[in-house]
C-alpha cells in the first residue's frame, strides 16, 4: 500500500472515531504536540491513560462492593478518570464518567453500579477504537508519510452537553 | 546559563495527575518554556524554597531549603490545576500571594470544572487566569503577558498595591469571556470561536 492510500486509511478511522465521539478533537491537540524529540507523545499519554483506568477501576470496584459505599470515594475515582479521558479526548469515556458523578451526588448505587459497567464497555471500546488508530499511524509513518490530523470545528464537536 | 535566563521563562507546573503533568509540561516545552512539575502543591513550595511549619520534620530544626534562600531556581510563572488532594490550587495560590518572597510570581489555575464562584474565588485571590481543562495550546499563549509583567515587576519597586488591586479588576472583567470560554462558546460567543481549530490542514 502506498503512503496516500496509508493516510487515508488513518483519516478515515480518525474520522470515523470523531464521527462516533469516540474522539473529539483534543486528541488533535496531542498530535500536534508531537515532534522529533517526542514522536510518541500522543500514544504514550493515551497508554498511561488506559494504565490508570486499570487501577481506577479497580479502586471503584472495590468500593461499590462495600456494604456502606463511600460515594465520596468513588465520586474522587471518577472525577479523576473524567479529567484524564478529556485529557486525551476520549469524549465517550468523559461524558459516563459526568453521569456517574451525578449518581455519586444522589448516593444512588444502581445507577452508579450501571455507570460503572457502561465505563468499562466504553473504555473498552476506545481503547480498542486507539489500537487500530495507532496501528494505522505506524505504517503511515513506517512507510514515510506524516500526520497532521484534519480537524476542524466539525458541528457535533461544538454541542456537546458534556462540555461545560 | 545567563543567556537561557535571558530567552527562557521558567514555568512551575503543579498537577496530581501524571497525564495531565505531561500534557502540560508538553504544551509549555512546544512554547519555549522551562518547565518543572511537581505532583502537589506542598512540593511546589518545597520547590519554591517556602517550606511550612507543619509540613517539616519536628526532630529537624534545619530545612533543606529556607525561606531566606527562596527560588534556588527562579520561576518565572506557577501554574497550577485546583482539585488536588491536601492541599488544593487555591490553597497553594493563598500560601504563594501571602509570602512576600514569592507573592509577585503570577499564577494560573487550572480546573476541569467551570463553576463561575470557583473562577472568581481565584481570580480574587490574586490568580492571572483560569484555565479550563484540557489546557491547550491557545491558552498558553495566553501566558506571555503575565511572564513579561512578571519579570518587570521584579525589577521595579513595590508595586503600589492600590494599583495593582484596580489592574486586576480590569483583567478580571476583561478576561472573564475568556475564563469561561466553554460556557461561552456554547451560549453566546460564536464570535469568540477558538484559534485552536484554525491551524490545522490536511496535508
Amino acid at each position: 500500500m502506498n503512503v496516500e492510500q496509508l493516510k487515508s486509511r488513518f483519516k478515515g478511522h480518525y474520522d470515523f472515531m470523531v464521527a462516533e465521539k469516540f474522539l473529539d478533537e483534543q486528541f488533535s491537540q496531542l498530535q500536534q504536540l508531537q515532534d522529533e524529540s517526542t514522536p510518541d507523545f500522543a500514544f504514550e499519554v493515551v497508554s498511561l491513560f488506559f494504565e490508570d483506568c486499570q487501577k481506577i477501576f479497580h479502586d471503584l470496584d472495590r468500593a461499590l462492593e462495600q456494604p456502606m459505599v463511600d460515594f465520596k470515594t468513588v465520586d474522587n475515582n471518577v472525577h479523576t478518570l473524567k479529567g484524564s479521558s478529556s485529557s486525551i479526548g476520549a469524549a465517550r469515556v468523559t461524558h459516563v464518567c459526568i453521569a456517574f458523578r451525578s449518581f455519586c451526588d444522589e448516593h444512588n448505587l444502581e445507577g452508579c453500579l450501571r455507570s460503572m459497567q457502561e465505563l468499562k464497555r466504553e473504555t473498552a471500546l476506545v481503547k480498542n477504537q486507539f489500537e487500530i488508530l495507532f496501528k494505522l499511524e505506524q505504517q503511515l509513518l513506517a512507510a514515510g508519510g506524516s500526520i497532521t490530523l484534519p480537524v476542524k470545528p466539525s458541528p457535533q464537536s461544538n454541542d456537546h452537553p458534556w462540555f461545560m | 546559563m545567563g543567556m537561557a535566563k535571558e530567552t527562557q521563562f521558567h514555568v512551575l507546573a503543579v498537577d496530581d495527575s501524571l497525564i495531565d503533568r505531561k500534557l502540560i509540561e508538553r504544551l509549555l516545552k512546544t512554547s519555549s518554556y522551562q518547565v518543572t512539575t511537581v505532583d502537589s502543591g506542598s512540593k511546589a513550595l518545597e520547590f519554591l524554597g517556602l517550606i511550612e511549619e507543619d509540613h517539616r520534620n519536628p526532630s529537624s530544626n534545619s530545612p533543606s531549603v529556607s525561606s531566606d534562600h527562596h527560588q534556588v531556581v527562579e520561576v518565572n510563572l506557577i501554574i497550577t490545576d485546583y482539585c488536588m488532594p491536601g492541599m488544593t490550587g487555591y490553597d497553594l495560590l493563598k500560601k504563594i500571594k501571602e509570602s512576600s518572597s514569592l507573592k509577585d510570581i503570577p499564577v494560573v489555575i487550572m480546573s476541569s470544572e467551570n463553576v463561575p464562584s470557583r473562577i472568581n474565588r481565584c481570580l480574587e485571590e490574586g490568580a492571572e487566569e483560569f484555565f479550563l481543562k484540557p489546557v491547550q495550546l491557545s491558552d498558553v499563549n495566553r501566558l506571555k503577558p503575565h511572564l513579561l509583567r512578571g519579570k518587570s515587576i521584579e525589577k521595579q519597586p513595590e508595586p503600589k498595591p492600590q494599583q495593582q488591586q484596580q489592574q486586576l479588576h480590569l483583567q478580571q472583567q476583561t478576561q472573564q469571556p475568556n475564563n469561561k470560554r466553554k460556557a461561552m462558546e456554547e451560549a453566546l460567543s460564536p464570535e469568540r470561536q477558538r484559534p485552536r481549530y484554525s491551524g490545522l490542514t490536511v496535508i
